[in-house]
């Protein structure tokens, strides 16, 4: 039977080592990743920056999720050298084909005064309250931070803005930003469920703040009881990181289209009239744009609004709740979005059909020079503002 | 040439609330005529007066929006889809 020393020495004979200063040059290469196999409370106290965090005793069952490349350059540390070399040839053994073991670990780095940082991590109270999100590997502590710190606009309070401010508050969005400038009226309530019976006359961004308060006061909640027109759009999207879109005419939303243009910022798109719904995301010049799904909005004989025809109240929920899942998908950067696929939701039939949208290489709006996109207010036709002469 | 197409809600009156309707046409246009033909009303809701397709309809054969296609002279396989799609706004 093997000694402990005896099975140390044995695992550094298996694997690769390599000293603090040369960990520090590899860790700058592109695609090389840092992984701290310590405990929580030691990872707490201080850790290399970027570094991913799996305590060893989770080693095996998660690290294909954090670092599925398996050819990745792999730079293991832990405290003193030991864990990451048994680390180390754990990885091996698992496939991964670039491994090192920081001699020395992070007591050594600290010591020799390279780059350190204490590591965001969540309060107790958060551990908690996102325990579910946290046991997906997909999102985990990481993720879950990123949702902290991303700033979602949702444009309109109403049917589809209700579900998606409650689940992205839910969901732990840091920052929620809110622009309507409607008053809550009885007639919202067979759809809107961010209000109530007490909200009625209150304006409804109050409302929406009280409401999503109330879910997560992590939230940050910023009311814009506003317009949302040609003289601030742009300002407002450069504000936030994504815009989930549930205004309820084509001016608006045409107008959103050419500052998400100029911003660069995505817009995950929702709309509903009566009993159908259609989802997709425009992410700006990196996929179709509004303008080249719907080159023109209909005549509005042929598009009466909800208020004229009618909606049925749950029908806001489903959609609102995929453009809430859409945004957090941009956030955490999983799976495939919607962009460049329309889902058309139909609640007769009670199905989902997906149908591929185009980036038009003509489009008025997406294939012209963004400074040149003039940002003016629609009228119903919502036609295409001449470009601008480029500045000399 | 059997042509499955998909109806969405606010044309249903044109059909008589049915979702889909099957109709007998090679080609997007040739589909629409025999479409207006058992259902009356489609053609003056799709085609400009130029008889082009307006703009704010899609139409996507299977699922490719016809468009960036041929337009209406798109090839429809026996047995295809053509998916009608008005845009809607509400929210």
């Amino acid at each position: 039977m093997a000694s402990f020393r005896e099975l140390l020495a044995k695992t550094k004979e298996q694997i690769r080592e390599v000293d603090t200063a040369t960990a520090d040059d590899l860790r700058r290469q592109p695609g090389s990743v840092v992984l701290d196999v310590r405990e929580a409370d030691e990872y707490e106290q201080g850790a290399i920056p970027g570094a991913v965090h799996i305590p060893r005793g989770t080693l095996e069952s998660t690290i294909e999720n954090r670092i599925p490349d398996r050819d990745a350059l792999v730079l293991v540390q832990c405290a003193g050298g030991v864990r990451s070399a048994f680390a180390a040839k754990t990885l091996e053994e698992l496939g991964y084909t670039n491994v090192v073991s920081m001699a020395g670990g992070f007591n050594r780095w600290k010591d020799e005064g390279r780059d350190w940082a204490m590591p965001r991590t969540l309060s107790p109270e958060q551990r908690n309250r996102y325990k579910r999100h946290l046991l997906l590997p997909e999102v985990g502590e990481e993720g879950q931070l990123k949702l902290l710190d991303a700033k979602v606009l949702l444009l309109g309070a109403g049917g589809l803005g209700s579900p998606a401010a409650l689940y992205l508050a839910a969901a732990g969005v840091g920052t929620i930003g809110i622009i309507d400038m409607d008053v809550v009226d009885e007639s919202n309530l067979q759809r809107q469920i961010l209000h109530n019976v007490d909200r009625v006359g209150d304006r409804k961004v109050d409302s929406a703040k009280k409401t999503l308060t109330l879910l997560n006061p992590d939230v940050n909640v910023v009311t814009h009881d506003t317009r949302l027109g040609a003289d601030n759009v742009v300002e407002l999207l450069g504000q936030y990181d994504i815009v989930v879109d549930g205004a309820d005419n084509f001016p608006s939303r045409y107008l959103l289209n050419d500052a998400s243009l100029k911003t660069g910022t995505p817009v995950v798109h929702g709309s509903i009239f009566r009993f159908e719904g259609q989802v997709t995301v425009f992410r700006p010049h990196d996929g179709p744009c509004y303008r080249c799904f719907l080159p023109e909005p209909p005549p509005p004989e042929l598009a009466p609004s909800c208020a004229e025809a009618g909606v049925l109240g749950v029908l806001p929920g489903i959609v609102g709740s995929i453009q809430a899942l859409e945004a957090i998908k941009l956030i955490l950067g999983l799976g495939d979005s919607l962009s460049g696929r329309l889902m058309a939701y139909d609640a007769l039939e009670q199905s989902f059909r997906t149908y591929r949208i185009n980036r038009d290489p003509g489009c008025q709006a997406c294939s012209v020079d963004p400074a040149g996109l003039v940002i003016a207010e629609y009228d119903e036709h919502c036609m295409p503002h001449p470009i601008q002469a480029p500045v000399a | 040439m059997s042509v499955t197409v998909r109806v969405p809600p606010v044309f249903r009156t044109m059909t008589g609330g049915q979702s889909q309707v099957t109709v007998e046409g090679a080609t997007v246009g040739g589909v629409l005529d025999a479409l207006d033909g058992a259902h009356p009303g489609f053609k003056d809701k799709l085609l400009d007066d130029e008889g082009k397709l307006v703009r704010y309809v899609n139409l996507f054969v299977d699922d490719d929006d016809v468009r960036f296609l041929d337009g209406l002279a798109t090839p429809v396989p026996d047995g295809g889809t053509l998916s009608i799609m008005q845009a809607v706004a509400g929210g």
